[in-house]
């Protein structure tokens, strides 16, 4: 085994640190929730990370990876969360089990967050740079404003649609699912931490795996030169879409969870400041850095938390901690402390897995 | 691969045509008669003369002066531009490129800075769409295809100021230079199926081959950007190649090299065109390069062609010299 380990490639070894990560994660919170050292305000707060973990790491896809700047990510999430609010209704009668039907629910919403990230992409994979990330921004706040205006209902005849109110579904009984600007109400929660890391675990599979594939090389080769993948005979558009959706779809899915965690939920909880709170997640992770997404996400959704007791000054703090960061992490002065370090330890030249510790920022892909 | 096969009969075919058309004997009567059916039918239908329309058209020749090694005269010439033009806005940048490269033929292309050499390259990989003209891959019209269609087609190229992916290693380079010639989808990559790893060796194999072309095997794992500059410009060469091109377009291969390099450079050249049999054409400002390995040279001056032949016929040429030297004083 570890022969096998040591034959491996540095990217192979440093997913190999990643998943290794997240699983010692889980078993050390699992071990705390069990002698109940974890206070509930946090237990309330592991779904919540699981999804943000799976938000950063899914916009990283596009921001990191593919190199294009999309600010509607929470869109994504949103139509995740309520395609899969209505689907866990409307499965009840099907699937019984809870588990199950959150599974295919989130399914749902994934797939429909992807199709519409698909057909975003096909206006939006025409622009580049600075014009493409305003045309995310405005694609997220027309998917808040459509969410704004949908009644959703169900009843013995079926899921009822309307974009103008309550009344014009013409009900037959049942029940309101999505009530415009009131958004879901009486959301079973279905949600568990279990099925959370679960998600984190394959949406981790999916980008690592998708990355080291011919498919990734091509998507990671157009982020570096867009002219120089075209003359190796790329098609660039296909690529970018394929990042774009696939980021669509996990975001879709990690909405789905989301949503599924509360008892209502509404539109206005996606908008902008949810989609540039996902991408601080990725910048300070390190764009591209997919470890650094996961660990960055976990400590600023703790961190508002965790800082509760001296109240005022939380969000004070939060905003200092951020900048330090920044700072920190590009900083050349410390980078070459760092480098030094690592150099040192290197001694043993097997021995060349980076720490997790702290998050760097850079492109490297890990 | 069943779309590229496509592509390449369907191209051949209209080549075919083309050809046709091209033999010096044959392209005067098939014009007439193309002419004469065409002018019948308008005849017909406006009821004008027949006779008054034919006096008018002017017949022009088709290039033919082209010149090829003798070894590659009777296959399909690797490049072919026929009257290829580009205009950006009032600027005829390229006016009536002509040239064959014929299937294993090192050609050269060069000119005074600004000439436009570089934009040439760019209108045979279409990055630029040409305004006017035809150019040919092995027979195959290009026409209104995109820059990574006829990469697929068989046109490789290296950029002037080195375009590499300076953040993958110099495996991962070569093995996206490979992504045509080895097949694996999204799914397959997704979910690990046996089609990923069978692929993975395939990559990992030939990427290692065509790297030893240069003897770069044992820098594999080394970061594409951390390279020396000498290594980049190979490493840009062997990525070109690994798209199993016709044609190898290099630009200013030589730039920024010492001479001891680009001797090592000018085998290297010669030793990819006899290995895969492939035509090159490169732009190069050291004569040296130029005038020691290339078979035939086309000279470009404000767009446009000032001179074609072999390195002695171009050396000895009034225009090169003039566009080069500038105008000789005639007291001097």
């Amino acid at each position: 085994m570890i022969e096998r380990i040591k034959k491996m490639g540095r990217a192979s070894k440093s997913d190999l640190i990643t998943y290794a990560l997240v699983a010692a994660a889980f078993i050390i919170v699992q071990l705390l929730l069990m002698n109940g050292v974890i206070t509930s305000s946090l237990r309330g707060q592991l779904v919540p990370i699981c999804v943000y973990i799976v938000m950063a790491m899914s916009l990283n896809l596009v921001v990191g990876i593919s190199g294009e700047l999309s600010l509607g990510h929470a869109g994504f999430m949103s139509i995740g969360a309520f395609a899969g609010v209505v689907a866990a209704s409307a499965l009840t009668g099907f699937i019984g089990a809870p588990i199950p039907r959150l599974l295919a629910s989130m399914l749902i919403g994934g797939i429909l967050a992807g199709a519409a990230g698909f057909l975003i992409g096909i206006p939006v994979m025409r622009l580049q740079g600075d014009y493409l990330a305003i045309v995310t921004l405005a694609f997220g706040e027309i998917i808040k404003n459509i969410l704004n205006n949908l009644y959703v209902g169900i009843d013995g005849a079926g899921i009822h649609i309307s974009f103008t109110s309550v009344g014009a579904l013409a009900m037959d009984g049942g029940k309101v699912i999505i009530n415009g600007p009131q958004g879901a109400v009486d959301i079973e929660k279905l949600s568990t931490f279990a099925i959370g890391f679960a998600l984190v675990v394959f949406a981790l599979a999916v980008i690592l795996n998708l990355v080291r594939s011919r498919s990734g090389r091509a998507i990671m080769a157009v982020r570096d030169n867009r002219i120089a993948a075209e003359s190796v005979g790329i098609n660039t558009t296909k690529y970018r879409m394929m990042a774009f959706v696939v980021s669509a779809f996990l975001a879709g899915m990690a909405g789905a969870l989301y949503a599924m965690n509360y008892s209502s939920i509404v539109p206005k909880k996606f908008d902008f400041n949810t989609s540039i709170l996902v991408l601080v997640f990725v910048v300070l992770g390190g764009m591209g850095n997919i470890r650094g997404s996961i660990i960055s996400a976990t400590v600023l959704t703790i961190l508002p938390e965790a800082l509760r007791p001296i109240a005022d000054y939380r969000m004070l703090l939060y905003a200092i901690v951020l900048i330090a960061v920044m700072l920190v992490s590009n900083s050349t002065h410390l980078r070459m402390l760092i480098d030094s370090l690592k150099a040192r330890l290197r001694r043993d030249p097997d021995d060349d897995g980076p720490a997790g510790e702290a998050p760097e920022g850079g492109e490297n892909v890990g | 691969m069943g779309l590229q096969e496509k592509l390449r009969r369907e191209a051949r075919t209209l080549a075919d045509k083309k050809e046709a058309k091209a033999t010096p004997e044959s392209k005067a009567a098939r014009a007439a008669e193309g002419r004469g059916t065409y002018k019948a039918q308008q005849a017909a239908a406006t009821g004008t003369s027949e006779k008054k329309r034919r006096v008018g058209t002017k017949m022009v020749p088709l290039p033919s002066d082209y010149i090829v090694p003798e070894r590659d005269a009777y296959l399909t010439p690797a490049l072919e531009c026929r009257h290829l033009g580009i205009d950006f806005g009032g600027l005829h940048a390229v006016e009536n490129f002509n040239l064959t490269v014929g299937k294993t033929e090192i050609a050269g292309l060069i000119g005074p800075n600004g000439a436009g050499k570089t934009t040439v390259f760019n209108l045979l990989t279409k990055v630029y769409q040409p305004t006017r003209g035809t150019i040919l891959l092995d027979g195959m019209d290009t026409a209104h295809m995109s820059t990574d269609k006829v990469c697929q087609l068989g046109i490789a190229r290296t950029f002037q100021n080195i375009r590499l992916f300076p953040s993958l290693t110099v495996e991962e380079n070569v093995m996206i230079g490979l992504h045509n010639q080895v097949r694996c989808g999204m799914w397959s990559g997704i979910f690990r199926a046996p089609r990923y790893w069978l692929a993975e060796r395939e990559f990992h194999r030939k990427s290692l081959e065509l790297l030893d072309v240069f003897g770069m095997a044992d820098q594999a794992d080394a970061v594409a950007g951390s390279l020396p500059y000498g290594a980049q410009r190979r490493l840009e060469i062997v990525r070109a190649l690994a798209t199993d091109p016709k044609v190898l377009l290099l630009d200013e291969p030589a730039a920024g090299m010492n001479p001891s390099e680009t001797s090592d450079l000018m085998d290297n050249i010669i030793k990819i065109r006899d290995q895969f049999q492939i035509a090159v054409l490169l732009i190069e400002h050291d004569m040296d390069l130029v005038m020691g390995i290339c078979e035939g040279i086309v000279v470009l001056n404000f767009g446009k062609v000032i001179a074609k032949g072999t390195p002695d016929q171009v050396q000895a040429n009034p225009q090169v010299i003039e566009a080069y030297l500038g105008v000789q004083d005639e007291e001097a």
